[in-house]
């Protein structure tokens, strides 16, 4: 499969670059990253990858070792959205172990696991810097805060919605 | 009610957009810095004020600017860590989150005194909307001649760009940052050479913290001098802190270092007490990467005085008693808490964040889970305590980076602190899983030597 960027998301693109320096466009591949990412499967294929460094006139594995490095890139395919829920020091004195039984049991599946229907991914994720409002997770790019088995249920129903329409 | 100077108007409605936070007496240090001081006297200011960088390291802000080198023809940056990801911190995201253009006026202001004409908030991936937040501030300063060309006459140029990251903690430490920022894996630099002399792009770089820019707001206003006398030692001006874990109000709060600890947790103007009327069994002060103390050692030094909210108090005793300031995010334990689990998540957390550019880094934050997973599990032996004491102090200090020191050190205190509760955990493999050792000895006064 061959990616290519809309016209929206091409002037995005050179956006990003027109930050840096002449010559210094690599340091635009995060923020492009984030913008394949956003803007295709939610993942990075190897071609989608391809694409990206022959944007930035930079070799594949320049993009490839940087995707593999940071944890917000998927290099495998997720369901529609992902639930990341923080497991680390603050959130799990709050109870976060609690919540991630209770989602794993919702949505039968472990972490590192989609549902059949492809709709959700579960994902555990360290610290995101919201250890005042635990336990919690990350949905998109939406905070879901003060977890409890409640808000859960309503979490899960209004993206299941969402997946729907 | 202590002194505020950063999160004095977070309450004002509205504060967030650029009309408010004008009306309110924002951009003033902008006018004064720009129009009636220069770059040097600046940098004076700064350090008369004693500011220390807020983003755990506590290094003097002023001393860090008067290293950057300044060969002809070569451009500078400024570059803002809002990397904001230790665990127990979240003060940054509070301050971009409602006070947006407090962080752009303290970013104007330092980028002048640097030199900075393109300067690079570096912020956490996960805070995508705080990106849409300081664009939007960015958009609005700019349409109001704050940023752009030839700022307020004077023929200073400057922009401010922000840049995401993608999910990795150790781009926190500057020269990870620097490499991210590059378009690179976040492997930390050797140094020497310093950010200040070969930064960003090999030119010179200085990289502070979120809050350690907006203080700058304050520092112009009142003047080095003025600033230096609120506080106590050399820990003046204000800090934030970051509370959360088992307490009634956790939140941010801004404290002006002269507090003590136990009134920072019981009063009810900051934590409010411990959560369902639970005993304190333990704390993190500032942030998950610097020692946990029990109770009774932090309330209270080991020579028997109050312990404050400040650098140097939170450090009396060194680690062997003490613990640091750090970043700010204080993670308070109750008595319901396992030291043995805690310790198990941090370490978790360092292992998949270690970079693994260093052996001792790479190999022994494994180590030190595995092993907490086997006691933690009811598996392990008392010899594994010795060993994991011996795996952190072989890290400690053996990487190109603090992250090293940040994965032993909470390993270090736990078995120094809390080793009774490790060995419990160890000779009762059964009971461990499914009751906790509780508060024991730990809220105890300490004996004093007379």
């Amino acid at each position: 499969m061959t990616y290519t960027f809309t016209e929206t998301q091409m002037a995005e693109f050179n956006r990003l670059v027109a930050r840096y320096p002449e010559g210094k466009q690599k340091s635009a591949l995060l923020p492009a990253l984030h913008l394949a990412q956003d803007s295709f499967e939610g993942w990075l294929p190897t071609e989608l990858m391809d694409y990206i460094a022959s944007l930035l006139k930079i070799e594949p594995i320049e993009v490839y070792e940087v995707a593999s490095f940071y944890s917000m890139f998927n290099l495998k395919p997720v369901g529609k959205f992902i639930f990341e829920v923080c497991q680390t020091g603050p959130c799990m004195i709050s109870g976060s172990d609690d919540i991630i039984a209770y989602i794993q049991q919702k949505l039968d599946i472990k972490p590192g696991e989609t549902t059949k229907d492809g709709v959700f991914t579960l994902k555990l994720v360290e610290c995101l810097g919201a250890c005042g409002y635990a336990p919690m997770m990350q949905v998109g790019n939406i905070y879901k805060e003060h977890l409890t088995k409640e808000k859960v249920d309503s979490i899960i129903a209004e993206y299941r919605a969402a997946a729907t329409k | 009610m202590g002194v505020k100077l950063l999160l004095d108007k977070a309450n004002v409605p509205g504060i967030r957009s650029y009309e408010v936070y004008r009306r309110e007496g924002g951009y003033r240090s902008v006018e004064k810095a720009l129009k009636e001081m220069n770059p040097e006297s600046i940098v004076e200011e700064v350090k008369k004020s004693g500011l220390r960088g807020r983003g755990g390291a506590g290094f003097p802000t002023g001393m860090k600017w008067s290293f950057i080198a300044k060969p002809e023809g070569v451009p500078r940056h400024l570059v803002c860590n809002a990397d904001e990801s230790e665990p127990g911190t979240f003060k940054d995201r509070y301050l971009m989150e409602f006070l947006p253009h407090l962080l752009l006026e303290g970013l104007i202001v330092s980028s002048f005194a640097l030199g900075s004409n393109d300067t690079y908030i570096y912020i956490r991936g996960e805070y995508a909307w705080i990106t849409d937040i300081l664009e939007e501030a960015i958009n609005e300063a700019k349409a109001n001649g704050w940023l752009g060309k030839n700022i307020l006459g004077t023929g200073f140029d400057c922009n401010i760009h922000v840049q995401r990251g993608a999910g990795a903690y150790i781009c926190g430490e500057e020269t990870a940052l620097i490499e991210s920022l590059e378009g690179k894996r976040g492997n930390p630099r050797i140094k020497p050479p310093f950010p200040a002399i070969q930064g960003l792009w090999q030119r010179p770089t200085v990289v502070n913290n979120v809050e350690t820019l907006a203080a700058i707001v304050p520092v112009i206003n009142l003047g080095g001098d003025e600033y230096a006398k609120i506080g106590v030692g050399r820990s003046t001006g204000t800090k934030l802190i970051s509370a959360c874990g088992n307490i009634n109000k956790p939140g941010v709060y801004e404290i002006d270092m002269t507090i003590s600890v136990e009134e920072f947790i019981y009063s009810d103007e900051y934590c409010g007490g411990i959560k369902g009327g639970k005993q304190l069994k333990a704390c993190i002060p500032g942030g998950s990467s610097v020692p946990i103390l029990p109770a009774n050692l932090l309330l209270k030094t080991a020579k028997g005085e109050t312990r404050y909210m400040n650098y140097e108090s939170l450090s009396d005793g060194g680690f062997a008693t003490g613990s640091m300031l750090g970043s700010g995010g204080f993670i308070v334990l109750d008595e319901d808490q396992c030291i043995v689990k805690n310790t198990l998540t941090l370490a978790r957390f360092y292992r998949h964040e270690s970079c693994g550019q260093c052996s001792p880094c790479r190999e022994g934050t494994g180590w030190m889970e595995k092993i907490l997973h086997k006691i933690e599990h009811g598996k392990g032996t008392i010899a594994d305590i010795d060993l994991l004491w011996d795996i952190q102090r072989k890290i400690e200090g053996n990487t190109i980076c603090p992250l090293g020191d940040a994965a032993a050190w909470p390993v270090a205190a736990a078995i120094r602190h809390f080793r009774d509760e490790f060995e419990w955990h160890i000779n009762n493999p059964v009971l461990s899983q499914t009751s906790n050792f509780g508060l024991q000895h730990y809220a105890d006064p300490i004996h004093v030597p007379a």
